[in-house]
């Protein structure tokens, strides 16, 4: 059997019979049916829905912690004082350098 | 004064989905026509074909407008296919000792008069979709673009998404495997 002439005929076959563009009836009917159930994902939405979600806790949370500042204690120890503590940090190597008895 | 296809398609992203009913029935003969050639049964074409319409509904926003619709919608109409064989593609070794009355009549002809035997016959057309569902998915989509439909290496990468060299290899894969089935039916039947 030549099978070099038996696929150049199968795939003629194959090109002289096309199939078919019949469409089923109201299947564009159908096909709108569909889509009206699954509405489109629209990214840009899901991310301004979720921003909106998440401002009013943003809002709680803000109002909360500016009470809380402004109500709140204020330590003004000089050793619980944050700025105070960072400067005696920094300058402590240069105290150390500088001697401390005049005298020597 | 009817609207222009891209007129319809912004009115679709703007929501309006009743916009995409002209380009459904516009375009599914051509879709219907090119699922059958891949689809085993006909209830599987009008399934893949409502998978086309709805990828190419949730991906709408990719499409640029640069080249026609029906190019970027065949591109998902082919993908989909694919997805489609590569999903039903189980284990389809099948020996052609199954072959119908009329398809052996159609290869003994051939046998003894290979130009006697008809290529718009039934049998024949049987013939090459047995031979088809043999071969694995990527070779069928290959054969069936390049050398039924007579598309380019170029045309078969932009519709695939495969680069022109995969494309090259995979027609080359596609046509051993095409004689590898042909000669399976010559040993089965004629040795």
């Amino acid at each position: 059997m030549n099978l070099a002439q038996l696929e150049k005929k199968l795939i003629a076959a194959a090109r002289a019979n096309p199939p078919g563009e019949h469409v089923p009836y109201a299947f564009e009917k159908r096909i709108l049916a569909r889509l009206a159930a699954c509405p489109r994902l629209d990214h840009w939405e899901l991310w301004g829905r979720a921003l909106w979600r998440a401002a009013a806790p943003c809002m709680a949370i803000m109002l909360v912690l500016g009470a809380w500042s402004w109500f709140g204690p204020h330590p003004h120890t000089p050793a619980s004082d944050l700025s105070q503590q960072l400067e005696q940090t920094l300058l402590a190597a240069v105290d150390q350098d500088q001697p401390t008895d005049p005298a020597e | 004064m009817e609207r222009t296809e891209a007129e319809m398609i912004a009115a679709v992203l703007k929501g309006d989905a009743a916009s995409f009913e002209p380009l459904v029935q516009k375009y599914s003969p051509r879709l219907f026509a090119t699922a059958r050639r891949y689809a085993r049964y006909e209830s599987e074409v009008e399934d893949i074909v409502q998978q086309v319409w709805l990828k190419a509904f949730e991906r709408l926003s990719s499409f640029r407008g640069d080249a026609p619709f029906e190019h970027w919608l065949m591109r998902v109409a082919i993908r989909t296919c694919y997805d489609s064989l590569r999903g039903h593609h189980r284990s389809r070794e099948k020996t052609f000792s199954e072959l119908t009355e009329p398809e052996e009549d159609w290869l003994e002809r051939f046998v003894s008069q290979p130009d006697g035997a008809d290529e718009n016959a039934q049998a024949a057309r049987q013939l090459v979709e047995r031979v088809l569902e043999q071969l694995s998915p990527p070779a069928r989509l290959i054969i069936t673009l390049q050398e039924i439909e007579g598309r380019s290496v170029k045309e078969v990468s932009k519709l695939t998404g495969w680069s022109v060299p995969l494309v090259k290899v995979r027609a080359f894969r596609a046509r051993a495997e095409m004689r590898k089935v042909l000669s399976k039916i010559g040993k089965e039947k004629y040795l």
